[in-house]
């Protein structure tokens, strides 16, 4: 369903020439458990965020379920990122003044849903996130682990084929990121392609393909028998 | 998005940055306040002036010894300079006109009035028994000039409220005689009327008829003939035949004025009309400043939401929502502004009005809603900059902090 083909990301940084992504071929599949691995500042990050459109490429063909995303206008894009795509990053970036039903409501309300159809949903997502009690409470009312389960829930109300992920346990202490990656996987079992983005081994270990990134090119892509059954 | 979530999503955001929200709502409203103040002021004193002209009595002409040198109301017409005398003679020949109602030929003069032993300076005004409905004047008690000759000079005066009080106090005043120079003239009338006419305050005049009054101050020349007329149409008319009149009469010199009340109060309208546009424009001027206030904090607000305005890309929103979102938190700010501005400003026209009650300060409705507009459209038009900025910001640096 995702397929890279020559991609490149080029920055330009005074008068030298970044090259964060350096000629990347990749095809993902619906339902894939992707980890992404790799040093510092080896484009993790910009692989990201080229296929959830945040960021375009500066040369080089993205599909995305068979459309050509780089046609695409900005409309289009903006739709596609609501419908199709779903974004948890390492900072939350809940907004603070929403209570978390209200910013896990949000996709919806930037998509025009009505509010009766919105309501279901969001409880939906707050009971499938075990965050019930906590829907009224404002993001500094809860802890790490709680916001990126609210952080997840608003990356998949609108019920995304691709959720991705960019360190989202970098900031959370070893139990609330054991929760979340359950989450994540869970998530996963039941369809969504998941890429996340990860410093842990342990984690890329668990996903399904793992790939090692190094300046800007895919240096390993090693897919593996299912960690657990 | 529908419109109800981008009213509670601005809203929200208003209420989440409270103190750049009351500091603009607060120049909004202090300039959508001043801007009717001012011109409820300007108004008021328009209508102040229109009511006092119209309390002069209506269809009314006037004429003036003295030929003014200008078109319009020049200052030796309002002073009264007189090159040639009018004349009793004068007025009784334009009263000949089918078109005039009423006349009254109009002498002034001050003397020293007593009684008993209390004396004080007072303004005698020599007139008909015409005089009384031609001003919309009022009686409190007895009754008004004779009708008679108007050359028939009889020992009758009609006084003011305050000459009655303070020359006979407590007593009745009716039927009494009143000193006046060297002759004595029997009280019959007592005047209810209030307010300034022809720069006379009625409550302190004394009027007699005008033959009397020749005698009294010893000129045979009038100070004034006032003309009633039959309709406003009429009043042309008969302003064209009072100046032929009197041409013929004085040999050929056109050497009166004749004005109406109307042509007076055109040119105090104007002068205060354009006063309170003027009041009201510079009011306005405050309204452009609050709008580049505005554009500042909603600069400052777009640059503090940065990492939001990246997110709420990254969950879909399309640049036109992004600037929808702005310009709308904008445009509620303007609109509550400017709502805080009109209960201040029709406040304080209130205020206004119960310091100054002779002053109708209302603000007029083209004030209102040219500050209603104004605001809206300051507040739109100042927030588009903004808001465009926020558009263009590139996603991935917005999530990052924004550089
Ligand atoms: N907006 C940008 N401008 C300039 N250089 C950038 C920008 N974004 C990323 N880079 C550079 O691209 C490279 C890859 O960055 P990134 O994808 O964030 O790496 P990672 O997520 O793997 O740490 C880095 O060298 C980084 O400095
Ligand atoms: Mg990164």
């Amino acid at each position: 369903m995702i397929k890279l083909e020559q991609i490149h990301r080029d920055f330009q940084v005074g008068d030298q020439t970044v090259h964060a992504l350096d000629d990347i071929n990749l095809e993902i599949t619906q339902g894939e458990y992707l980890s992404v691995m790799g040093p510092s500042g080896s484009g993790k990050s910009t692989l990201l965020n080229l296929i959830g459109m945040l960021d375009h490429a500066t040369s080089g063909i993205y599909t995305l379920n068979g459309q050509n995303v780089t046609q695409m206008d900005e409309h289009q894009e903006a739709e596609t990122r609501n419908r199709h795509i779903g974004f948890v990053f390492q900072a939350f970036h809940l907004i603070p003044r929403l209570t978390a039903a209200e910013n896990i409501e949000l996709p919806l309300v930037l998509a025009g849903m009505s509010p009766a159809e919105r309501y279901q949903r969001v409880e939906q997502a707050l009971k499938a996130m075990n965050l019930i009690e906590r829907a009224h409470h404002k993001p500094d009312q809860l802890s790490g682990g709680q916001r990126q389960r609210v952080a997840i829930a608003r990356a998949t109300i609108t019920e995304p084929a691709v959720l991705l992920a960019d360190e989202p346990t970098g900031n959370l202490d070893q139990k609330s990121g054991q929760d979340v990656i359950d989450t994540l996987e869970t998530l996963n079992k039941k369809g969504i392609t998941l890429i996340v983005v990860t410093h842990d081994h342990h984690l890329g270990d668990r996903s399904h393909r793992s790939l090692k990134m190094v300046d800007g090119r895919i240096v390993s892509d090693r897919s593996h028998v299912q960690a657990e059954t | 998005m529908i419109p109800a979530d981008v009213f509670s999503y601005s809203w929200q955001s208003l209420k989440g940055y409270r103190a750049r929200t009351l500091l603009m709502l607060l120049a909004m409203c202090i300039s959508v306040a001043s801007v009717l103040l001012l011109t409820a002021l300007g108004e008021g004193a328009r209508r102040y002036v229109n009511n006092e002209f119209a309390s002069l009595g209506t269809n009314l002409v006037i004429v003036i010894p003295g030929r003014s040198e200008t078109a319009g109301v020049g200052l030796n017409t309002m002073m009264g300079v007189t090159p040639r005398d009018l004349t009793l003679d004068d007025a009784r020949a334009l009263r000949r006109h089918h078109a005039v109602t009423r006349i009254a030929p109009l002498n002034i003069g001050a003397v020293e009035a007593s009684w008993q032993n209390r004396k004080r300076e007072v303004t005698v005004m020599g007139s008909t028994h015409e005089l009384l409905d031609l001003r919309h004047w009022k009686l409190a008690a007895g009754q008004f000039l004779p009708q008679a000759d108007w050359d028939r000079s009889s020992p009758v005066c009609v006084i003011g409220k305050k000459i009655r009080d303070e020359l006979f106090g407590a007593q009745a005043a009716l039927g009494q005689w009143l000193r006046l120079g060297e002759n004595r003239y029997r009280v019959i009338g007592i005047m209810a009327s209030e307010g300034r006419s022809i720069g006379v305050d009625v409550q302190e005049i004394v009027i007699i008829p005008v033959s009397s009054a020749q005698s009294l101050l010893n000129t045979p020349s009038l100070f004034r003939i006032l003309i009633e007329t039959k309709s406003r149409e009429s009043m042309q008319k008969v302003i064209d035949f009072a100046l032929d009149t009197i041409k013929q009469r004085h040999y050929g010199e056109e050497d009166v004025t004749v004005i109406t009340q109307d042509a007076v109060l055109q040119t105090f309208d104007n002068i205060l009309a354009a006063l309170t546009y003027g009041v009201g424009g510079i009011a306005a001027i405050s309204l452009a400043v609050a709008g580049i206030l505005i554009m500042n904090v909603m600069l400052v607000a777009v640059s503090q939401r940065t990492t939001e305005i990246g997110l709420l890309k990254a969950l879909g929103a399309s640049r036109r929502k992004i600037l929808l979102l702005i310009l709308s938190e904008a445009l509620l700010l303007s609109l509550l502004g400017a709502m805080l501005g009109f209960i201040l400003g029709l406040a304080g026209s209130w205020g206004i009005r119960l310091a100054l009650p002779e002053l109708e300060a209302y603000p007029p409705l083209w004030a209102m809603l040219a500050s209603l507009l104004v605001a809206i459209m300051t507040g739109l038009l100042f927030s588009l900059m903004p808001a465009a900025r926020a558009a263009k910001l590139d996603a991935v640096s917005a999530l990052q902090g924004g550089h």
